[in-house]
């Protein structure tokens, strides 16, 4: 197939276009967060760093972060864990039930966030009689963060075949020593890309959260959601979002290059 | 690696002093990895076992119980939860007006969101995996990935200021006579696709990069032109990838409840009956038999493509 130049712009122009207003409300948010007005106002009446200093001495806004941030790393550590397991039971081995097995994989990401919310706060509550805390956060993080490792995992594993675990096998290595020196390494960067991906989307959970989330509980998008419509806090809100978009280069960053060597190594 | 087993631990050793190489010694790991080699069954179940009771006991254990919870019925005079089975939540639900209502315009609204999504990610994921050069191509993927992690509620938000009465949008249209759109179901529509957006570039670029471009040439060689080319030789190749974008636009928006509350005015949608069934009402069971649109809708649809290979490209 060879593209005219005409539609190779054509194509270019759309792409510029979209992506245009993909970022037009994100520069709104960070306009506004130096903005002197707490309504919203287009253009900004005038400029302040009031925002800005007021946020980082926000302790609702750290505390806020900080019990994000725990959640997230806990809930990725076991996703990373689970997702592994289950990656190399359906991609080394063929059993009846293993589509069932993949299908009940994406499910928790497959229906709506509202469904798992509402099915955990019942399981929790009503019939295990436990109270919501922070745990029944991580345990419902966890279930739909699976899912990214696995298809991270499971794309890496379907990738290298079986050859070198045979070769080490058959120099004498155990099931062991063949995980730990063949088939780890070879997932590692594998398992930061998915790992990456279960961080973001813990942090950034609200539904789910919402419905597990005990009364001291506070995520950092709990405390968005409860300060967005306070005129006094609007901007404050602003400031974590530029600053949340900002820190998400790194993993970004981090996750391109690894996936750019692995199209080098190819 | 299940074929060779270590030769048994009794047996002589070879005569050939070249071997240096110890003899493995007979730990209890080494006889777990012996064993675990020669019984691939074992260690698929051990592989499984964790996985599946996370996901069995904390998942399907909490479907099903919400399920059931849907025939169940609320005490109107103590508020608690009695287990009484009865039918009237399914019928209230299925023959409710403002349900039948709801059910459509939840419906309309996440298809709507859908078919925007699509139309916007082909050309962007086509221009991306085909046209773009290396290193435009890796700009591009960080581009769209920026997005992903600004927090959900932030992206609605701004689209309120974006949207509200004396935002941006009203300034660039003043000028020529317009004004804002202002909150309200179009206004929903628009943040839910934004919002989703990267979900659907994603995988359909995905699928695009994995056309091979020598087909492309066979293709062209044969005479096919570009549109041609596109319909019978690309598209057959990423539409499980398509259908994996859609699942996901389609299903969060299907279910989503805080962008309606941020940018929708007075619309509800399904997840507003569902969450204010469970909070102000408390009347889990009637959210629960709610929540049962959605499950079904979604099933429905995940059975339809299910043969399309699209869940392989989640």
């Amino acid at each position: 197939m060879r593209l005219s130049r005409l539609s190779r712009t054509t194509l270019g122009v759309v792409t510029g276009l979209i992506l245009l207003v993909v970022y037009v409300p994100l520069f709104v948010v960070l306009v506004n967060s130096f903005s002197t007005s707490k309504s919203l106002t287009w253009p900004p009446p005038g400029f302040t760093l009031e925002w800005w200093t007021r946020a980082f001495q926000s302790a609702g806004a750290m505390e806020a972060v900080w019990t994000s941030v725990q959640i997230a790393v806990i809930a990725t550590i076991i996703s990373l864990a689970l997702g592994t397991l289950i990656s190399l039971a359906l991609q080394r081995f063929s059993f009846f039930g293993r589509d069932a097995i993949s299908l009940l994989i994406i499910l928790p990401i497959a229906l709506p966030g509202i469904i798992t919310g509402i099915a955990l706060n019942n399981f929790f509550r009503t019939i295990m009689g436990v109270p919501l805390s922070i745990w029944t956060v991580v345990i419902a993080h966890a279930t739909f963060c699976i899912v990214t490792v696995f298809n991270n995992v499971i794309a890496r594993l379907r990738r290298q075949g079986t050859n070198l675990e045979e070769a080490s096998a058959d120099l004498g290595a155990g099931v062991w020593t063949t995980f730990r020196l063949v088939t780890f390494p070879q997932l590692s960067s594998a398992l930061l890309a998915g790992g990456l991906l279960a961080f973001a989307l813990s942090f950034d959970e609200i539904i789910v959260t919402t419905f597990t989330a005990g009364s001291g509980v506070t995520t950092l998008p709990i405390f968005i959601l409860n300060n967005m419509f306070r005129p006094n806090q609007a901007p404050i809100v602003s400031v974590i979002a530029v600053v949340l978009v900002v820190v998400s280069i790194i993993p970004i960053y981090i996750a391109q290059r690894l996936s750019g060597s692995q199209q080098e190594r190819r | 690696m299940t074929t060779h087993a270590p030769a048994p631990p009794g047996a002589p050793a070879p005569d050939r002093a070249r071997d240096t190489v110890p003899r493995p010694r007979r730990t209890p790991a080494r006889a777990a990895s012996v064993f675990l080699s020669t019984h691939p069954r074992t260690r698929l179940a051990l592989l499984l076992s964790a996985p599946l009771f996370w996901l069995g006991v904390v998942y399907i254990v909490a479907l099903v119980l919400l399920l059931v919870t849907a025939f169940w019925t609320v005490d109107s005079f103590t508020g608690e939860i009695s287990q009484e089975w009865t039918l009237d939540n399914i019928i209230t639900v299925l023959t409710g007006s403002l349900y039948q209502t709801v059910t459509l315009r939840t419906v309309g609204v996440a298809l709507l969101v859908t078919l925007i999504d699509v139309v916007l990610a082909l050309p962007i994921a086509f221009f991306m995996a085909k046209v773009a050069t290396p290193r435009m191509q890796r700009i591009l993927v960080i581009a769209v990935l920026t997005p992903l992690w600004a927090s959900y509620l932030v992206k609605a938000y701004a689209w309120r200021s974006v949207l509200s009465q004396d935002g941006i949008l009203e300034w660039l249209v003043t000028p020529f006579g317009g004004q804002t759109i202002g909150y309200g179901l179009p206004a929903t529509i628009i943040t839910l696709s934004y919002l989703w957006l990267p979900y659907v570039i994603l995988p359909i670029y995905a699928g695009l990069e994995r056309v091979p471009d020598s087909l492309l040439e066979a293709s062209a060689d044969l005479g096919g032109r570009t549109w041609p080319t596109v319909r019978f030789v690309v598209f057959p190749l990423v539409l499980p990838a398509i259908i994996a974008g859609t699942i996901f636009s389609f299903s969060l928006s299907l279910g989503d409840y805080i962008t309606v509350n941020i940018v929708g005015g007075a619309s509800q949608m399904l997840g507003n009956l569902v969450y204010t069934n469970v909070g102000a009402a408390n009347n889990l069971p009637l959210a629960a038999a709610i929540a049962l649109i959605p499950i079904v809708i979604i099933f429905g649809y995940l059975f339809l493509v299910r043969r399309t290979g699209a869940l392989d490209n989640l």
